[in-house]
């Protein structure tokens, strides 16, 4: 029993306590450029999510396998195979679908949720718990996802999935809809999920890729420096 | 029209009116991260130049006369990725062996864009644009009007880092509400500022239009 409620725990980690895009601070790009709609929204959260769940089973699989000094190329190449698989059932069967996300579907190889959870989890977890750790964070992605693109949608075109809802005698904050909005509602968003964190008395320390960066860089600095100062 | 006046509509195109960052958010995490410090902006920007302009050139011949000869221009995505992570990892060792100099101010920028999605993003991008132009005007233009596009979107990517990295110093003196506190504020900041890029909108067609 305590094994099954464990995998049940890996499962929810992502949808809240770990949740991909407000918690963790992963895939900002894709989040804040396909979401001006609520239908592309939610086609990029399952695309998303098909590639994290198959990379992920791949990844914990070979994690044996793969020496640690190529790894990254490897995980590279995996994912690669994974997004061409959805980029070629998009373009048979879902062709609109595929021409709203365009080029983000093929960057989908280069979001750090999914290069992220390879490193964090997979390469250290069985194939069931990578499996269900990539659908978890995969439905954490979706729900984020259709948030921000309803409010998008809702507000900048006064419809759901086309369907109108705001009568059209109400103008529209079409601003929603172009970049300013997707910046603007993503920090919102931040903001309303920290202030919930506040009056739970469970505030989290925020890092974003771009941090681990900064941080990354200042090391190579250092060392580079130290290296100068060695010869 | 001249070339000349071609090549500048895509390059102050690519800076203004469909900025890499601001509108068409590529390359979100560096634009968060790494816009705190200004000297690591620049570096950043520069190291971001530098290998858009290398993977486009090298990527768009890939794609004409290896994939799409061969009817695999499915294959795109994993070649290219493929392409560039080689590439930065070339330039790296080379930078490393014969000129360290750069290599301490460029070099320890180059791991971190590997997996940056701006540079996969103008590779693609680039050549679903270009491809088109030659039929129309053969290769060699069409080549150059990629090269002007990337080096445009490099650009564009460090122009942005730069003002942001001034309008970040400001920002981080405010005292907003306990909940805005740093990222969420970061974020409508950057709403503001992608506002003011919206206003270039059909500023270049028009300027070069009038010289040329």
């Amino acid at each position: 029993m305590a094994e099954k409620q464990s995998k049940w725990k890996i499962f929810t980690a992502g949808i809240i306590r770990e949740n991909p895009v407000l918690r963790l601070v992963l895939g900002c790009c894709s989040a804040l450029a396909v979401t001006t709609t609520l239908s592309g929204a939610v086609g990029m959260g399952l695309a998303m999510t098909f590639v994290l769940v198959g990379s992920n089973i791949f990844i914990s699989a070979l994690r044996k396998v793969i020496p640690a000094k190529v790894h990254l190329p490897c995980y590279i190449v995996i994912i690669a195979s994974f997004v061409t698989v959805v980029q070629m059932v998009m373009q048979a069967y879902l062709a609109d679908l595929y021409k709203t996300l365009g080029v983000f579907i093929a960057l989908i190889v280069v979001n750090c949720i999914i290069l992220g959870r390879a490193e964090m989890f997979a390469c250290k977890n069985t194939v069931v718990d990578s499996a269900l750790d990539g659908l978890g964070m995969g439905c954490g992605y979706i729900l984020t996802m259709s948030l921000m693109g309803g409010i998008r949608e809702l507000i900048g075109g006064g419809s759901l999935l086309g369907v109108t809802i705001i009568p059209e005698s109400i103008d529209r904050m079409t601003i929603m809809n172009s970049a300013p909005g997707g910046f603007f509602v993503f920090g919102c968003l931040m903001a309303g999920c920290i202030w919930l964190e506040r009056k739970l008395n469970k505030p989290i320390e925020r890092k974003t890729c771009g941090d681990v960066m900064l941080e990354e860089l200042d090391a190579a600095k250092a060392e580079a420096v130290e290296g100068g100062a060695a010869k | 029209m001249s070339h000349f006046a071609t090549f500048a509509i895509i390059f102050f195109n690519m800076i203004l009116v469909n900025n890499y960052v601001l509108v068409q958010f590529l390359g979100i995490c560096p634009f968060l991260g790494v816009s705190k410090k200004m000297d690591s902006s620049i570096g950043m920007g520069v190291a971001v130049i530098f290998v858009m302009l290398m993977a486009t050139a090298v990527t768009f011949p890939i794609q004409i006369f290896l994939l799409d000869a061969n009817d695999m221009g499915y294959m795109q995505t994993i070649v290219f990725i493929l392409v560039i992570a080689v590439l930065v990892q070339l330039v790296e060792i080379t930078l490393k062996k014969y000129v360290p100099a750069l290599y301490s101010s460029l070099g320890v920028y180059l791991p971190l864009i590997t997996t940056n999605c701006c540079v996969l993003g103008v590779t693609i991008l680039a050549t679903q644009d270009y491809t088109p132009v030659i039929a129309e005007s053969g290769f060699g233009l069409a080549y150059a009007e990629a090269l002007v596009c990337s080096v445009g979107a490099g650009v564009g990517f460090m122009v942005a880092m730069l003002l942001f990295c001034g309008v970040r110093s400001r920002v981080e003196a405010a005292d907003p509400p306990e909940s805005f506190k740093g990222l969420p504020l970061t974020l409508v900041a950057a709403a503001i500022v992608s506002l003011s890029f919206m206003g270039f909108g059909g500023l270049v067609e028009n300027i070069v239009g009038a010289l040329g």
